[in-house]
């Protein structure tokens, strides 16, 4: 019959499905059979990791949102009524609340494999830019998940983060009141910022769909960071790389689990065990650790528009990186300069976020400002000149070539021209 | 595909036909199930009653102010109970009927405590549908047999909340409780 899809399923209720809505198709075209570059390392689990947590933080937000209130009369004590009352509703808090660090670690370790590989180039710069959207979307959540609890530290985070937007000339006191809804962080902020924190992960969602669908257009990129040439250079994403993934997942839920189960304040703050007060500030304000990095931009200038515009633009010029990187080499592996100034990067970035932690004072003003220069120094005039002036190592002619060859590059060895391996 | 031909051959061929990779398949299924369950089951339990809401789950009602033909309704654990002062009459007659006119049999002893006949305490929804029926105010209609009326359907309960007539399927059902003094009960 015309229109009906041909299923090769030999289940008939599958088949059946098939037919009409070729979804088992499409989940064995794109995570079965999937040809992915056979030389991934580690670094490739990142994506696979962030989707799952991703899918942690829903479910767990979902039976949180069952219990909690966002009302600023009950929000802090609903949540108290969670960690106490609800049956494990302190293993989904914790969850929840660990989750959001993990999700942090996970994607700026995927962001850094972008960065290093060069992930960004043509032709995934979309899918590069997708990426950007996600890591705003991620934060603006992580910002109002964090104002939920009603603690000190919510309340003092939400004015402080609210009132970068009056920063803005002229229209800058309006789109705080806008946002607030009100004079100051209040009820109707609460309610409005848990509508949104409810909404925003499945908007995520949509662009993390998005982000995937442009990465199986265009495929993954490798630690070469050159081009699959032939069926030879590649895996079959099931089972070689389901596997290789679950040996990653099984390290990261280590790692999640304790934190959850030993340390899971570790990475908050004792003020947030206060409830909120309008009155009275914390002496010390400081935003979540992965937020540091912005924050001690933010402080590092002097003049509060430029400063709120640098944190901004600290995540904006990440949209247009794959035009300002002017090399055509992709990773950093043949990139002899790049290489070293990709750690100077990251060094800048781990020092913000150390500098972010500290009251604005002394040597940690001139080394926010030292870092702030590098970081915007590394993606506005090292990378467009590093591209004309680095000579890059010579790139291997295929991914199977280094495997396989050895470093000679002369002909492949009979053996390894023959398929790859087979499933047993 | 998803039939490989290791997979037929388990089910008819000889034990020699199981392979090690059957038993990984069975061991990793079986662990992926396990851990679903462990990790569903939190999220599952947490839409239980929380412990707060168990805390709730027994009261005092004073009876002394409750005059005879008189009911009151009282809330425990969220629901409606009503708790009604019988004439002498009426607990002789609740107790006279004999079991095999009720629709649900069941004695009228059994449904109050010892040595208080004129005190009926029954949860105040009928079993039809979860209404709550009139009859409890001495100006409700309560029915042909002066228990309980439910507006909904028109089911009819007698003054020991035994259904006589309608759809509905049992008694009023008599939550837990015992007399702490004369003039006191604890529901729950």
């Amino acid at each position: 019959m015309a229109g009906l899809h041909k299923s090769e399923f030999a289940n008939p209720v599958i088949n059946w499905i098939d037919t009409r809505l070729p979804v088992f198709t499409m989940l064995q075209k794109e995570y079965g059979v999937f040809p992915t570059p056979k030389n991934f390392n580690y670094f490739w689990n990142f994506g696979a990791l962030a989707m799952v947590n991703l899918m942690i933080m829903i479910a767990t937000g979902i039976f949180l949102a069952m219990n909690y209130q966002p009302n600023s009369e009950l929000a802090f004590d609903s949540v108290q009524h969670i960690m106490r009352d609800v049956n494990y509703g302190w293993l989904i808090r914790y969850v929840h609340q660990n989750g959001a660090s993990m999700f942090f670690i996970v994607t700026y370790i995927h962001i850094f494999r972008g960065l290093y590989y060069g992930s960004y180039k043509s032709p995934r710069e979309l899918l590069w830019m997708m990426g950007v959207v996600i890591l705003l979307l991620m934060m603006a959540t992580a910002f109002m998940g964090y104002v939920l609890p009603w603690g000190q530290m919510s309340y003092w985070g939400a004015t402080v983060i609210t009132n970068l937007f009056s920063a803005f000339p002229v229209v800058g006191p309006k789109i705080v009141t806008l946002l607030w809804g009100g004079f100051s962080v209040d009820n109707p902020t609460l309610n409005r910022f848990f509508a949104l924190h409810y909404l925003l992960p499945f908007v995520l969602i949509g662009v993390v769909f998005l982000h995937i669908a442009a990465l199986h257009v265009v495929g993954s990129n490798n630690p070469l960071g050159i081009d699959v040439k032939t069926p030879q250079d590649t895996l079959p994403f099931h089972p070689y790389y389901t596997i290789k993934d679950s040996v990653g997942m099984c390290v990261y839920l280590i790692v999640f689990a304790i934190l959850v189960f030993f340390a899971p304040n570790f990475l908050g703050d004792p003020n947030n065990f206060i409830p909120a007060n309008p009155l009275q500030t914390p002496a010390d304000i400081v935003p979540e650790w992965y937020f540091l990095p912005y924050y001690a931009i933010l402080r590092s200038v002097p003049n509060k528009l430029l400063g709120v515009c640098l944190m901004f633009a600290s995540i904006l010029v990440l949209f247009v990186l794959p035009w300002l990187d002017t090399s055509r080499v992709r990773s950093a592996r043949f990139r002899p300069i790049y290489r070293q100034l990709i750690w100077v990067w990251v060094a800048a970035f781990i020092g913000l976020g150390v500098c972010g932690a500290h009251k604005p004072e002394g040597v940690w003003v001139i080394l926010s400002r030292v870092c702030t220069l590098y970081y915007f120094l590394h993606f506005l005039v090292i990378l467009p000149l590093l591209g004309k002036l680095e000579r890059p190592l010579a790139l291997p002619e295929s991914i199977s070539q280094p495997v396989t060859g050895g470093r000679g590059g002369g002909p492949l060895p009979s053996g390894a021209t023959t398929k790859p391996m087979e499933k047993a | 595909m998803a039939d490989s031909p290791a997979a037929t051959n388990t089910h008819h061929g000889h034990s020699a036909d199981v392979t090690k990779r059957d038993l990984l398949q069975l061991i990793t299924g079986a662990g992926a199930a396990i851990l679903g369950g462990a990790i569903a089951w939190p999220l599952i339990d947490s839409m239980n009653p929380a412990k707060d809401v168990l805390a709730l789950s027994s009261i005092d009602v004073d009876l002394a102010p409750i005059a005879v033909g008189q009911g009151i309704t009282v809330m425990w654990q969220g629901k409606p109970i009503f708790v009604r002062h019988r004439s002498a009459e009426e607990a002789k007659e609740a107790d006279a009927v004999p079991l095999s006119q009720l629709n649900d049999p069941q004695a009228d002893k059994a449904r109050v405590k010892p040595g208080h006949p004129e005190w009926i305490v029954v949860i105040g929804i009928c079993t039809h549908l979860g209404c709550i029926p009139l009859g409890n105010k001495t100006t409700d209609m309560r029915g042909e047999w002066g228990g309980w009326f439910c507006p909904c359907h028109g089911s009819q309960y007698d003054t020991s909340g035994r259904i006589r007539k309608g759809p509905a399927p049992t008694n009023l059902p008599v939550p837990p409780y015992a007399f702490e003094s004369n003039t006191k009960i604890k529901i729950g």
